[in-house]
């Protein structure tokens, strides 16, 4: 009943808010019911939850033979409670922006929530895909609607992309459908596929695997990236970048590693080239980058294709540091936004050319922006090493590729190059002489204090003690690792 | 056989009404009633209650599907009637007219829904063009009016010339007119048959508008007044492929082999050319002409695979596809200005009808949660179970080119600043078009709701 109430909560929430007009009264309402989906979220990755409640399975499509099935399992478990724990830091962290049409604007928002609990918990093919639209479409609206200057365009282009990735999976989930033994969406009848050969794999493989790529983004796909989260408002911003990003990330590890085993082993090479090219590209880019927004936009893509390179691994322990860095990943790249929100907010610019000398005025921002950008570049202690750690762990000793040292290296390099723009970023916008903008600075107040608060002590707590994080994730990275692995020594053993 | 009889009824007794009844609202009443008196009887047919039992002798067969698909057409008509009535009464004199040749097409969509002979399908097709090109040339006064008509006259005949043409080929390679007996020869396809069959298949594509006989569509859509623009490119057109279902279902189904390859090349230009074209107009009007012709390519694929999903799921196409684009063409007909810079700033002015447009627009462009999508879907399941990745990847592709005109629209009623053209709405009108976005998205959601209802 639990993984029903974390979709209906904010599905519902999300539909009443279209109907209350007025500002104050919807901001409250949309952060009741974010409060309330996280309660929901809490309670169900408790390890003392009873598994029955996390299970929800009705008939749905009956000609079709596809199951209304929910289920929070290890990798739900931990992307649902991110989702949950991100929407009242961001709904506080924005709450003195002001939208017009509040209640479209949060109505929105909540309806995508409903649509990424849906995506982190479906077990059916087709309802995997109608949650996945269901994210997209209001954040289409979102971002057409109350973004930048450029929105429209940008935003259209953003739209086609994806949709186009997502009508590809849709036929590649219709082809595996026929291939199933008992013509069934369900996501049990897709993991006794990864028998099947050649062709089979190899098609359903790369239609799925560009849905997930271009969400993730990875490198060719990235190009809508950059100026959509620019266009955004920074709200949506963070839910593209701190959630939705994770969709795609979330897709290869559940609907591609274990469906096309064979092909996701025979194309590992290709994908990871392309991922590593992806790194070491947008971690240039993000050097030469002006814009604060654009700067974050690169380093999230250049974080993704480390993900999509511990993925075709294939070793638990990057798995399971994949899983770690998509939590940490969300709560760090949300907590960089708020900071970028506050000082858009305050001098009305982004550009790292028109700030500087903010420290000395407003110390406390200082201090949680640099601890955040220091989470960025996975320093030790914070909460993205665990899982960048792992990560890299896994790709050295992954035994599936020969060019893993080569991988890791020149991922590694990426590490360098983020402390490159991440400390060049710091010192253009809080060190040196202040101008004009910023000469009047002013420290941040009590509520946006506690926001970024509650993030740096997530990031040091899950720096220091991850154990909680990894509990949740061990046994999911083990049956998926289980699951692939035992077909890959099936087809070359014979 | 219900069906049949009161709209061919209805038809007469419209024409006469015109002297009887002189205000227009007393017309438009009477239409509604015999339209609705129609459905129900169909309705009644449906759960085993005909009022009448005429020997057919094998031609007409009133089987679950056939019935299904008036029920569907009527219903699609009755939503026609109730946005668009009003504004028949602009085009010209003869309002009551109108009402009786929409009446007749009904008449000729039940034979070509239900036809098991060629000729009753010969029948029933002609019963359906002859009232539509009267209706298209309707405002007598407009020369754009009049040179459609004339073309889609023109062009119609030579189409009817052509199946004709190929039913006597048949004929003559089998001896008999009946669907059921033609695929009973055995050894090899004669010549002839396959030749007969491919003249049937292009003056069915021709009339369905699927490339490369698609030409007359753009223009005479166009050209025909808005209102009937609006009928002529939904109802009739799901009729239209209904009949080419029923065709190569009953007749052709095991010369597969013969016609497969043509009709996956159709199906494959129709979407290019539809779908492509319709990305560079500048004219809301013939975005939709075109997108009908790119629709069309999509429903087409059910011709090409022929199972018994695809059968169920064209009836959900023609559904979903009728009613969003009556819909979108009932506000459109409100409009002065047809372009789409006429529509910017639309959603300030008239809030309500411009989130039932959106619903619309979601429906033809496939988004889930609503009846575009699921009706997709079907089609495409057949498309991969026939074995024809291909076409349906290519399908999906053009799918997604579909977005950039159909949300071009939505853009500029929501996203651009401009003034639209105030346009008056009734209550009553927004409520059928809330009602009819509220059936989209329950076809969409939960299709069981109704297909259960209607098999029991």
């Amino acid at each position: 009943m639990i993984v029903l109430l974390l979709f209906l909560m904010p599905l519902l929430g999300g539909l009443a808010s279209f109907f209350i007009k007025e500002d104050r009264t919807v901001r409250s309402w949309a952060l009741l019911a974010s409060f309330i989906t996280l309660a929901f979220a809490i309670v169900g990755s408790m390890p003392s939850t009873n598994a029955s409640s996390l299970e929800f399975s009705t008939p749905w499509m009956g000609t079709l033979n596809s199951n209304f099935a929910l289920r929070l399992d290890g990798m739900g478990k931990i992307l649902c409670l991110l989702t949950a724990i991100a929407y009242p830091i961001i709904l506080i962290s924005t709450w003195k922006t002001t939208y017009r049409k509040p209640n479209n604007f949060f109505g929105l928002m909540l309806l995508t929530q409903a649509g990424l609990m849906g995506v982190f918990t479906s077990m059916d093919a087709l309802v995997f895909y109608f949650f996945w639209e269901l994210a997209l479409i209001p954040v289409y609206f979102l971002c057409s609607g109350w973004g930048g200057e450029k929105r429209i365009q940008v935003t259209f282009k953003f739209f086609i992309y994806t949709f186009t990735g997502s009508v590809l999976m849709l036929i590649a989930l219709l082809y595996l459908y026929f291939l199933t033994p008992d013509k069934s969406f369900s996501i049990e009848s897709f993991y006794r596929l990864a028998e099947i050969k050649g062709w089979n794999q190899t098609l359903p493989f790369w239609l799925l695997f560009g849905a997930f790529a271009v969400k993730m983004p990875i490198f060719p796909f990235h190009t809508w990236q950059p100026d959509t989260y620019e266009q955004s408002p920074t709200a949506v911003t963070m839910v593209l970048s701190g959630l939705m990003v994770k969709m795609g990330v979330y897709g290869i590890i559940r609907w591609v590693l274990p469906v096309v085993s064979t092909a996701a082993y025979s194309w590992g090479d290709v994908v990871s080239t392309m991922a590593v090219i992806g790194i070491i590209y947008a971690s240039i880019l993000a050097i030469q980058q002006n814009d604060l927004k654009r700067l974050i936009a690169y380093s999230s893509i250049a974080h993704v294709g480390i993900m999509a390179l511990a993925i075709f691994s294939e070793t638990h322990l990057a798995l399971q540091g994949v899983m770690m860095q998509m939590f940490n990943h969300g709560i760090n790249i949300i907590g960089l936004w708020i900071v970028v929100e506050l000082i858009e907010r305050q001098f009305g610019t982004r550009k790292l050319s028109e700030l500087g000398g903010i420290a000395a005025k407003a110390p406390a921002l200082t201090i949680l922006l640099v601890v955040m950008a220091l989470a960025n570049i996975s320093l030790p202690l914070t909460n993205a090493f665990v899982g960048e750690f792992m990560m890299f762990a896994g790709i050295f000793g992954s035994t599936l590729t020969k060019y893993n040292v080569v991988f890791t290296v020149l991922a590694l390099l990426s590490i360098i190059l983020a402390a490159v723009y991440t400390l060049t970023m710091i010192q253009k916008v809080f060190f040196g002489p202040a101008n004009e903008r910023t000469v009047n600075a002013k420290d941040i107040n009590l509520g946006e204090k506690l926001a970024l608060s509650i993030l740096v002590i997530m990031v040091f707590a899950f720096g220091v003690y991850p154990q909680p994080l990894l509990n949740i994730t061990d046994g999911y990275a083990q049956s998926i690792i289980t699951n692939s692995t035992k077909v890959l020594s099936q087809t070359f053993t014979k | 056989m219900n069906a049949l009889i009161f709209s061919a009824i209805s038809g007469v007794l419209m024409m006469f009404s015109g002297f009887a009844l002189k205000s227009g609202k007393a017309i438009r009443t009477l239409a509604h009633l015999l339209l609705l008196a129609t459905i129900v009887a169909t309705a009644m047919e449906l759960r085993g209650i005909p009022f009448f039992s005429i020997k057919t002798t094998g031609m007409l067969q009133f089987d679950h599907f056939a019935l299904l698909f008036t029920l569907i057409a009527a219903v699609s008509t009755l939503v026609f009637f109730l946005l668009s009535s009003k504004d028949m009464e602009k085009v010209g004199v003869s309002y009551a007219e109108y009402f009786a040749l929409i009446f007749f097409v009904l008449s000729g969509v039940v034979i070509a829904s239900a036809f098991q002979s060629l000729l009753l399908l010969f029948l029933g097709i002609e019963i359906i063009s002859i009232p539509l090109y009267i209706l298209t040339g309707s405002d007598k006064r407009s020369l754009k009016s009049n040179e459609a008509s004339l073309k889609y006259f023109l062009m119609g005949a030579f189409s009817t010339g052509l199946m004709l043409m190929g039913i006597a080929l048949i004929y003559g390679a089998t001896g008999t007119f009946s669907t059921a007996l033609i695929q009973a020869s055995k050894s090899g396809v004669p010549v002839l048959l396959s030749t007969g069959m491919l003249l049937l298949l292009f003056s069915l594509s021709f009339k369905v508008s699927a490339a490369p006989f698609h030409f007359w569509t753009p223009d005479v859509y166009d050209g025909a007044p808005t209102v009937f623009t609006s009928f002529m490119a939904t109802v009739v057109k799901a009729a239209g492929f209904i009949a080419f279902m029923r065709l190569f279902s009953d007749a052709f189904r095991d010369i597969g082999s013969e016609w497969k390859l043509t009709v996956a090349i159709i199906v494959a230009a129709t979407l290019f050319i539809g779908n492509i074209t319709a990305v560079f107009q500048q004219s809301v009007k013939r975005m939709l002409a075109y997108s009908s012709i790119a629709q069309a390519g999509f429903m087409m694929l059910a011709v090409y695979s022929l199972t018994a999903e695809a059968k169920e799921g064209l009836l959900l196409y023609g559904a979903a596809y009728s009613l969003a684009t009556i819909g979108i063409f009932a506000v459109l007909i409100k409009m002065k200005d047809y372009t789409f810079e006429g529509f910017n700033g639309f959603a300030k002015q008239q809030p309500l009808v411009a989130a039932t447009l959106v619903i619309f627009l979601l429906s033809l462009a496939g988004i889930p949660l609503t009846a575009g999508f699921l009706s997709k879907f079907l089609m495409l399941k057949a498309t991969v179970a026939a074995g024809n990745m291909w076409l349906a990847v290519f399908a999906v592709l053009m799918a997604a080119v579909s977005v950039y005109y159909y949300f071009r629209l939505l853009q500029a009623m929501y996203f651009k600043e401009g003034r639209a053209q105030a346009i008056e709405v009734t209550p009553a009108f927004k409520v059928t078009l809330i009602g009819v976005a509220a059936l989209t998205i329950i076809l969409g959601v939960y299709p069981n709701l109704l297909l259960y209802w209607l098999y029991f």
